[in-house]
């Protein structure tokens, strides 16, 4: 599936916060959105789930204006993987990762049987089954993370929305969870994440959005956007960029301390 | 029916929640036994035996078909007329002041929630208070709470809907603000309420009793009752996924305010019914739903139908002890929290952990 978004504009009040944001992301690519804080890139997910409708411009999903969608439909396209969830009551993972079976279902309907088996099956795939009785807020950022795609996964939504899914991770979980996002874009999920790491972003993704002051700083493959000069205009930072490992990895260093 | 159970079986390995499962069961099973020996109670003694005659006769007597009547005219008038009434609103109020809180509870994202946190009951206690001191006669004081309530909460919405920032925030304060106003109304009428005759029963009123229940009153509330009840036992699946937030819900396929609309609707409907025939009984809404989260968890396809079975056996027990333990019938407002907190507080101490894992 493929997501078109086109000159979109969205204003808090006075404060116009996205100034016209035009980007694609195709079948099977992962796509990083890099920015500082405040640049809007929450703001650009909130539009592109629809949890902010008074947006101009247009969100297409295969073509289709997202905005026509009714929130089932929405649900049907898009999964969202929050940074951090906190359910108001105590849910075990599997109850959590159940939630994402409720899009196909009627309105007064409950989960059936072969939902509960494909949690099953979800939960197997992300290497989380060990964990579905345990209650989900006594759960590492990571295990909760992981809990998180596979409801997703559940939602059978080819669209993944990750916000900075890495953000409160220790370093082995990172990697865990960026190789699993990876590995789903590969089978052909359309995977966008936001993150605050340029240099995770380069080695897992296949293309980069950066965005500054509202708008398109530069969009394209990592190699295109991760050099120094686009660091110095996107965070005011003096980085050097080294290349590795036949520039299959690049690292930012400051200048500052070189 | 034996696929089915496999299939339940089958679910229940893989959830975990073949214990929850289990405990509605028995639940479902208590209230029947409840109800049943609920019927012995009483200062007329009815022997057990015809007792059965009684109902199996009433029950074959809806089929057309005559029994051979063993029993008094007052045995069968104290089962037909007096007892069965009274035990048939008990349930019903338990079970809609429980379930109402439950979803009350999902729909403010907070387990604090009650079903007055609204001003249901304030409006209705206005209402009741409002038709004694202007002396109408009983049914339209239940009247007149009703119909308090329901407008007290329309009033409620409405001035929510002009409320700037936080929606949710806005109508439970609005709810506050609300009731306190009902609240300083009905202290009014009060103190300017005849001392001898016309404050005692705006007191006991508020007090809230089951006693004098007729099925009249079962005829005026049963509609409201089931209208508030079942959109709540259907939505149930919804109430969770609203526990995890406007956005996350939203993302996952259900419209948040959609369903705290209709969840309030429903749930004040039944608070409404609840109240106008019972009085005030407060506390079962708040305490029922963490009783039975304690037992089967805050999963709220089993939260929600336990709720209703519990919150019927709770209220059932307690009008029990009200109408037994003295002549004048303690007011079961009263008994809940004396009944039930006991037992509320050996709950949390001894089954703190089950859900905590």
């Amino acid at each position: 599936m493929s997501i078109e978004v086109k000159d979109l504009r969205f204003s808090y009040g006075e404060r116009e916060v996205l100034k016209g944001i035009s980007f694609k992301a195709e079948r099977g690519e992962f796509l990083s959105i890099l920015g500082a804080n405040g640049v809007g890139k929450s703001t650009l997910f909130r539009c592109v789930l629809g949890l902010l409708k008074s947006y101009r411009g247009e969100v297409l999903i295969d073509g289709v204006d997202a905005r026509s969608f009714s929130v089932r439909e929405a649900a049907k396209h898009i999964a969202y993987i929050p940074q951090k969830s906190h359910p108001a009551f105590n849910f075990s993972v599997f109850d959590i990762v159940l939630m994402g079976t409720t899009s196909g279902l009627s309105a007064l309907s409950s989960p059936s049987l072969e939902d509960c088996e494909r949690v099953d099956w979800a939960l197997e795939k992300t290497g989380i089954s060990s964990l579905a009785r345990r209650c989900f807020h006594k759960l590492s950022g990571g295990e909760q993370q992981l809990a998180m795609i596979a409801r997703a996964l559940v939602q059978r939504a080819p669209l993944l929305m990750l916000d900075e899914p890495t953000a409160s991770l220790d370093f082995s979980n990172q990697l865990l969870v960026l190789s699993q996002a990876r590995a789903l874009a590969a089978e052909g999920y359309t995977v966008i994440q936001t993150t605050h790491n340029p240099e995770q972003s380069y080695m897992y993704s296949d293309r980069i959005l950066a965005l500054k002051d509202g708008l398109v700083l530069a969009e394209g493959s990592p190699a295109e956007v991760l050099t120094s000069e686009l660091m110095a205009s996107l965070y005011g930072a003096d980085v050097q960029i080294s290349s590795l490992f036949g520039d299959r990895v690049r690292v930012c260093t400051p200048k500052s301390i070189l | 029916m034996r696929i089915g159970s496999e299939r339940m079986k089958k679910t229940g390995e893989l959830d975990g929640h073949s214990f929850a499962r289990g405990a509605i069961v028995i639940l479902a099973a208590a209230l029947l036994l409840c109800i049943l020996l609920s019927f012995l109670l009483g200062r007329y003694p009815v022997p057990f035996k015809e007792l059965c005659g009684i109902l199996k006769s009433k029950l074959l007597g809806l089929f057309g078909v005559e029994s051979e009547v063993f029993w008094t005219a007052p045995m069968e008038s104290a089962v037909w007329s007096v007892r069965l009434p009274r035990i048939l609103l008990s349930v019903l109020v338990g079970a809609c002041l429980s379930s109402a809180g439950a979803a009350y509870q999902s729909v403010f994202q907070n387990p604090m929630a009650a079903p007055d946190i609204l001003g249901a009951s304030a409006g209705a206690g206005f209402g009741a208070a409002l038709a004694i001191f202007v002396g109408l006669p009983g049914r339209y004081i239940t009247f007149a709470a009703f119909g308090m309530s329901l407008l007290t909460i329309a009033l409620v919405f409405w001035i929510s809907r002009h409320a700037k920032g936080e929606k949710v925030l806005g109508l439970i304060l609005a709810g506050i603000m609300v009731s306190s106003l009902f609240q300083a109304g009905t202290s009014f009428i009060k103190l300017v309420a005849d001392p001898n005759n016309k404050l005692p029963l705006i007191t006991y009123w508020l007090m809230g009793s089951l006693s004098g229940a007729k099925w009249q009153d079962i005829g005026f509330v049963i509609l409201p009752m089931a209208a508030g009840v079942l959109p709540l036992i259907l939505l149930r699946w919804r109430f969770n996924v609203l526990a995890m937030g406007d956005d996350e819900a939203r993302a996952l396929g259900v419209d948040a305010q959609k369903v705290r609309l209709v969840a309030i609707i429903c749930a004040t409907l039944a608070t409404a019914a609840s109240v106008s025939v019972s009085g005030m009984i407060g506390w079962v809404g708040l305490v029922i739903p963490h009783m039975m989260r304690r037992i089967v968890g805050s999963d709220y396809r089993f939260l929600m139908p336990a709720s209703v079975l519990g919150g019927g056996v709770f209220l059932l027990l307690v009008d029990n002890v009200s109408r037994n333990v003295s002549t004048s019938g303690i007011p079961i407002g009263i008994l809940t929290a004396f009944v039930g907190a006991p037992f509320f507080l050996w709950l949390i101490t001894s089954w703190g952990d089950r859900y905590e894992h």
